[in-house]
C-alpha cells in the first residue's frame, strides 16, 4: 500500500513534467501544477503511512538503470524527508499554478518544477551507491535548470554559475566517497554496505565521512560551503526558491545522516564536533547577514543558511553525545534537529511562497521599495507574517518548539562530563541564543518595513492581493506551522521513528529506556526535567487578549468618544508624514550592523555634491551601500582568481596552429613511453 | 531533585484550582504592583534629586485617565495597532501567571519553563517592535530599530544568564528552581549565581528601557528607544502598553528577587502562603526597585553604540557563569 503510493506520487509528478512540456499554453501550468500537488499528496501518503506504521519497504526496479537496477528502500529516516518534501512540493504547486498565470512560463520552466520535486522525492529513497547518486545528480542538475529559468537576468546567470561549480564540487566529494565506501564494503547496495562497516579501518572511514560530509554541507549551505546559496535561491522564481530552501537543503542534512549515521555507524567524536562547529559558524554568520539584509529574498536565503547551522549543532551533537555513550541524550538532540528540520521546512516555504507574491505583486523585492502591504495584500501578510513570526520562535508556533527542543537537549547533553564535548554544547547553547536575537531583528524587519506602514515607491503602492490559488499554497504552509507549533507533542513520536533508525545501528552504546518526548499534546522530557505545553501558553494568550478588551469595555466612557478616530502622525510639529521620512530596511540595520562591523564588513560609499556657490552648502548627497560576503570575499574569490588567470594563460597553448597541435600529440606520446618504460 | 519538584506539582482538582487561584492573584498582583513599582522609583529619583516627587500612585492615576480617552490611531496604521498592545499584555499574563512569584505552585507549574519566559518576553518586544513600525513615522521606525538592536543583544545574554541557572540546578522548570535555591541557600555565594546574577541584573535593566541603557523620563524623540515606539498610541491603547510594560518590569524584578533569594515565597500554595508570599515579594521588588532607581540618578545614558558593549559584557559573564556552573559540578 505505502509503496504503490509512494511510486504512483513519484510517476504522478514525473508525468507532470511531462505534462508540462507537451500541453499547450493555457492548460500546461493547470495540468502540471494539480498532477504535481497530486503526486505530492500520494508520496506523503506514502510515507506518511511508513513514518507511522515504522515498516519500510523495499523496491527493485532492474530496467531503469544499466548494470545496477534502481535500488529503492523507504526507512522512516526517508519517510520523514520525503513527507518534509512532499509537503513543501504540495504547497508549492498549488501556488505554481496562480503564479506562472501572468508571466505565462515557457514549456521547459513548466517542467522543470515537477521534474525537480520528483528528484527530490527520490533521493531520500535510493538504496544503493549508484541509484542515490543518479538521483542526487538529477536532482542537482534539474535545480540548476530551474534556477536559469529567468536566464535573462545577468544575475540569475552569476547565481546560476556560482551554483552549478558548487553543487558539482559537491556531488564530485560525494562520488568520490560513496565509491570508495563501495569498494572497501563488497558492494554498492546500502544494506550491504551497513552490515560490513566494522570492516572499514578507522582512518578510511573517517576519509569517506570527509568527502561526503564537504558535499553534503554545500548542499545544506553550511558556512564556508554557503556562497551559492544566498545568490542562487533568490534568483529562482518564487516556488522553486521555496523548493530549494525547505526541501533541497534537507536533503544535506539527510545525506550527512544517511551516511555518518546509518552507513558508517557513528563513527568516532571528533566528525561531530566538525559538524556542530560547521553548524555554530553557519548559524551565526547566517543570522548576521540575514539581520543585515534589504532584499527580501536574500534575506531568507541567508536565514536558511542560519537554520541548517541550528539543525547542523542539533546533529553533531547528538553525534558526539552517541560516540561517547550517551544515547538518551543523544536522541533527544537529534530529535530536536529534525524537528527543527522539518519546522523550517514549514515556515520557510511558507516565506519564500510569501516573497515571491510580494515580487509578484510589486514587481521588487527591494525592502527599500516597500511597505504598506499588509492593507494592500491582506491576505499574503498575514500568512507571511504567521511564517516570520514562526522563525523568530513565538510561543504558540513550531519554531517555539524546536527551538526549545534544542535548548533542552543542549543543556541536558552537559551532563557527559566530557570537556570537549561540554564546549561544543555551550557553544551550540550560545548560538541558539544569538540567532534568536538576530533572528527576531531580520525579520521585525522583514514583516514591519515590508508589510506595515506607508509603501515606499509607486511599485508597492500599486501593489494588490495574489491569485487564490497562491493564497491556498501559503496557508497550506502557515497552517502547519500553526498546528506543529500548538501541538508539537503528536507529531514527536512520528519524527522519532526516523531518529531510531539511525539509532539503532550503535550496538556498543546501551539502548535508551524511554523515548525522548513523552507522546501527549505538548513537550514533556520525561523522565528528564523539563516540560512545556505551547497549547496552554495560546490558550493563556487569547485568554488575556479577550480580558484586556473585555476590561476595557467595562470601563465607563463618553459614547462619543469609543468612536476609533484616525488622525496625522506625531511628527515634531510638521503636518504631514510622507514616505520620504518613514525607516527604511538599510536604516532599520544600520545600528546592528555598525555593532557587527568586524564581521559583515560593510562598504559604504558617502558623496557630497557642494553648490557652486559655497561648499558649505551640499547640493547633493548619495549614499550606498553594499554588505558583501566576508567569506566570499577572503576565501573564494582569491581561489577564482587564480583560476581566471590559469585559464587565460591556458588560452594562448591552443592558438589554432596544426603544427602546435602535433607537437603536442608528439610530446604526449614520448611521456607516456617514458612513464611505461 | 526529582522529588523537590514533584511536591511543587498540584495534584487533583483542589490542586488545579488552587493553582489557578494563585497565577491570578500573581497576574492582578503584577498588574497593579508593576505600575506601583514604577512610581516607587519615580519617588525615589525625586528624592534622591531633592525633589518632592509625585505620589507613588502616579502610574495607576494616569492609566485610569488613560482608558477614559479615546483611541486615537495614525493614518496608515494597521490591525498591528490594533493587537499589539493587547498581545504585549497577554504575553506578560502569561508569563507572569506560570512565574514562582507568590508561590511555587502556580497553574501548571510542570510546564512552568524559564526558556518560555524568555520567548514569552520575546512576544512582547516583538509586538512593540512591530506597533513602532505600523504608522510609518521616522521616530517609530527608528525606536523600532534601536529597541531591537538592544533587544538582539540582551536577549541572548539573558537567555544563556538563565542556562547559567538551569545548569546548576540540573533543571529549567521554574518552581523547580526555586525550591533548588530554597534547598540549597549556599548556592548564593557560588561564584557561578554571582556572575548570573550581576549579567541578569544588567539585563533586566536593558528590557525595561531603564538608564543607563534607555533614559525612560526623556521628551527629546531622537534620544528616545522604547518612546519613540509608543508615540504614536493613545488612550486605552497607551495604558495596555503601559501595563504591559510594567508587568514586565514587575514579572522580571520578581523572577530575579525568588531565583536569587527565594525566601518568603509560599510553598504550600495554601492562602497564608501566598499571603506570604504576596508580602515577601512585594518588599523585594521594592527594594530592588529602589536600588536601580538609586543607581539611575547617579548614571548618564550611555551612548547608543555603547550599550552593545555593556550587553555584550552581560553576555560573555553569562558564559563565564555557564563555564564555572559546568567545571564546579
Amino acid at each position: 500500500m505505502s509503496a504503490t503510493a509512494y511510486l504512483g506520487g513519484l510517476g504522478t509528478a514525473g508525468a507532470a513534467a511531462l505534462l508540462g512540456a507537451i500541453l499547450p499554453d493555457r492548460r500546461r501550468l493547470l495540468g502540471a501544477g494539480v498532477l504535481a500537488a497530486v503526486g505530492c499528496l500520494a508520496a506523503l501518503v506514502g510515507a506518511g503511512e511508513v513514518l507511522v506504521s515504522g515498516r519500510s519497504f523495499t523496491v527493485h526496479v532492474a530496467a531503469v538503470l544499466p548494470l545496477a537496477g534502481l535500488d529503492l528502500r523507504v526507512d522512516a529516516l526517508g519517510a520523514l524527508f520525503i513527507v518534509t518534501t512532499a509537503a513543501v512540493g504540495l504547497a508549492a504547486s498549488c501556488y505554481a499554478v496562480g503564479y506562472g498565470a501572468h508571466a505565462r512560463p515557457g514549456r521547459t520552466a513548466t517542467a522543470l518544477q515537477p521534474a525537480f520535486l520528483a528528484t527530490m522525492l527520490l533521493v531520500p529513497a535510493a538504496a544503493s551507491v549508484a541509484s542515490f547518486l543518479v538521483a542526487w545528480e538529477l536532482m542537482a542538475l534539474t535545480s540548476l535548470l530551474a534556477v536559469l529559468i529567468e536566464h535573462r537576468r545577468p544575475e540569475t546567470r552569476d547565481a546560476a554559475q556560482w551554483y552549478g561549480a558548487m553543487t558539482h564540487i559537491g556531488a564530485a566529494a560525494i562520488l568520490l566517497g560513496l565509491l570508495l565506501l563501495a569498494t572497501h564494503a563488497g558492494g554498492q547496495g546500502f544494506a550491504v554496505i551497513a552490515s560490513h562497516r566494522r570492516q572499514l579501518s578507522a582512518p578510511l572511514a573517517s576519509v569517506v565521512f570527509v568527502l561526503v560530509l564537504v558535499g553534503f554541507a554545500s548542499k545544506a549551505g553550511a558556512v564556508p560551503l554557503h556562497p551559492w546559496l544566498p545568490r542562487a535561491h533568490p534568483q529562482a522564481p518564487g516556488p522553486i526558491s521555496a523548493l530549494m530552501s525547505g526541501a533541497m537543503v534537507n536533503m544535506g542534512v539527510y545525506g550527512i545522516l544517511r551516511v555518518g549515521r546509518d552507513l558508517l555507524g557513528g563513527g568516532e567524536l571528533w566528525w561531530w564536533l566538525v559538524v556542530a562547529a560547521l553548524g555554530i559558524v553557519s548559524a551565526v554568520f547566517g543570522a548576521l547577514h540575514a539581520a543585515a539584509s534589504t532584499d527580501l529574498k536574500r534575506l531568507l536565503a541567508y536565514s536558511t543558511v542560519d537554520n541548517v547551522g541550528l539543525v547542523l549543532i542539533g546533529l553533531g551533537g547528538a553525534g558526539a553525545l552517541v560516540a561517547s555513550g550517551h544515547r538518551q541524550l543523544g536522541d533527544l538532540l537529534e530529535l530536536a534537529a529534525l524537528f527543527h528540520m522539518v519546522n523550517h521546512a514549514l515556515f520557510k516555504g511558507c516565506l519564500f511562497l510569501g516573497a515571491g507574491a510580494v515580487q509578484h505583486a510589486t514587481g521588487t523585492r527591494d525592502l527599500d521599495r516597500l511597505g504598506g502591504l499588509a492593507r494592500r495584500m491582506p491576505a499574503t501578510a498575514v500568512v507571511f507574517g504567521i511564517g516570520a513570526l514562526a522563525i523568530t520562535g513565538l510561543p504558540g508556533l513550531n519554531g517555539f518548539a524546536s527551538e526549545w527542543l534544542l535548548l533542552q537537549g543542549l543543556l541536558h547533553g552537559f551532563g557527559t562530563h566530557s570537556a570537549v564535548t561540554e564546549a561544543v554544547l555551550l557553544g551550540g547553547v550560545a548560538t541558539v541564543a544569538v540567532t534568536g536575537g538576530l533572528t527576531a531583528t531580520a525579520f521585525v524587519k522583514a514583516l514591519g518595513v515590508g508589510f506595515l506602514g506607508q509603501p515606499r515607491s509607486g511599485d508597492a503602492a500599486g501593489g494588490r492581493e495574489v491569485a487564490a490559488s497562491m493564497v491556498v499554497g501559503m496557508a497550506l504552509l502557515a497552517g502547519g506551522c500553526v498546528v506543529l507549533g500548538v501541538v508539537p507533542g503528536v507529531v514527536l513520536p512520528v519524527v522519532d521513528r526516523a531518529v531510531a533508525v539511525v539509532d539503532h545501528v550503535v550496538a556498543t552504546v546501551p539502548a535508551r529506556s524511554a523515548p525522548p518526548v513523552r507522546s501527549g499534546l505538548g513537550l514533556d522530557l520525561a523522565p528528564l526535567q523539563g516540560a512545556v505545553e505551547p497549547a496552554l501558553l495560546v490558550m493563556g494568550m487569547l485568554a488575556g487578549i479577550v480580558a484586556a478588551w473585555g476590561l476595557l469595555r467595562l470601563v465607563p466612557r463618553q459614547a462619543e468618544l469609543r468612536a476609533r478616530r484616525r488622525t496625522e502622525a506625531w511628527g515634531c510639529g510638521r503636518e504631514v508624514q510622507t514616505a520620504r521620512m518613514e525607516i527604511t530596511a538599510t536604516s532599520f540595520a544600520e545600528p546592528l550592523q555598525r555593532v557587527f562591523a568586524d564581521v559583515l564588513r560593510p562598504d559604504r560609499d558617502v558623496e557630497v555634491t557642494h553648490a557652486a556657490e559655497s561648499r558649505y552648502f551640499p547640493e547633493a548627497i548619495t549614499f550606498h551601500q553594499r554588505v558583501d560576503d566576508a567569506v566570499e570575499r577572503a576565501v573564494y574569490r582569491p581561489v577564482i582568481g587564480t583560476v581566471e588567470r590559469w585559464g587565460n594563460l591556458a588560452r594562448r597553448v591552443p592558438n589554432g596552429s596544426v603544427h602546435r597541435y602535433l607537437a603536442f600529440g608528439l610530446a604526449a606520446l614520448v611521456l607516456i613511453l617514458v612513464v611505461l618504460a | 531533585m526529582t522529588g523537590a519538584l514533584s511536591t511543587t506539582v498540584a495534584s487533583g482538582t483542589s490542586g488545579l484550582l488552587a493553582g489557578i487561584g494563585a497565577s491570578v492573584l500573581q497576574v492582578i498582583g503584577v498588574a497593579v504592583g508593576g505600575p506601583l513599582l514604577l512610581g516607587l522609583m519615580a519617588k525615589v529619583r525625586a528624592r534622591a534629586e531633592g525633589r518632592r516627587g509625585a505620589p507613588v500612585t502616579q502610574v495607576l492615576a494616569d492609566l485610569r485617565k488613560l482608558v477614559r480617552k479615546e483611541a486615537v490611531r495614525a493614518h496608515h496604521t494597521s490591525v498591528v495597532s490594533l493587537l499589539a498592545p493587547r498581545v504585549l499584555v497577554a504575553s506578560s499574563s502569561v508569563a507572569v501567571a506560570m512565574s514562582p512569584l507568590l508561590t511555587t505552585r502556580p497553574v501548571a507549574a510542570r510546564g512552568a519553563d524559564l526558556f518560555a519566559v524568555v520567548f514569552l518576553l520575546l512576544v512582547g518586544s516583538v509586538a512593540l517592535a512591530l506597533l513602532g513600525l505600523d504608522a510609518g513615522t521616522a521616530f517609530g521606525g527608528m525606536g523600532s530599530s534601536r529597541a531591537m538592536t538592544v533587544g538582539a543583544i540582551s536577549e541572548p545574554a539573558l537567555l544563556v544568564a538563565v542556562v547559567a541557572l538551569a545548569v546548576q540546578s540540573q533543571t529549567s522548570n521554574l518552581p523547580g528552581l526555586v525550591t533548588a535555591s530554597l534547598a540549597h541557600p549556599g548556592w548564593l555565594a557560588s561564584p557561578q549565581r554571582l556572575l548570573a546574577l550581576v549579567a541578569l541584573v544588567i539585563v533586566v535593566i536593558a528590557e525595561t528601557g531603564r538608564l543607563p541603557v534607555d533614559n525612560p523620563s526623556t521628551h527629546l524623540e531622537l534620544t528616545m528607544i522604547h518612546e519613540a515606539m509608543i508615540l504614536e498610541c493613545a488612550g486605552p491603547d497607551l495604558a495596555l502598553v503601559t501595563v504591559g510594560e510594567a508587568m514586565r518590569l514587575g514579572l522580571l524584578l520578581g523572577l530575579l528577587a525568588n531565583l536569587f533569594f527565594p525566601w518568603g515565597v509560599g510553598v504550600s500554595g495554601s492562602l497564608p502562603g501566598i499571603l506570604g508570599g504576596m508580602g515577601a515579594l512585594a518588599a523585594k521588588t521594592a527594594l530592588v526597585a529602589a536600588l536601580i532607581a538609586v543607581v539611575e540618578v547617579s548614571t548618564a545614558k550611555l551612548r547608543l553604540f555603547r550599550v552593545p558593549e555593556l550587553l555584550a559584557g552581560a553576555f560573555v559573564l553569562g558564559i563565564v557563569a555557564v563555564t564555572t556552573a559546568l567545571v564546579s559540578r
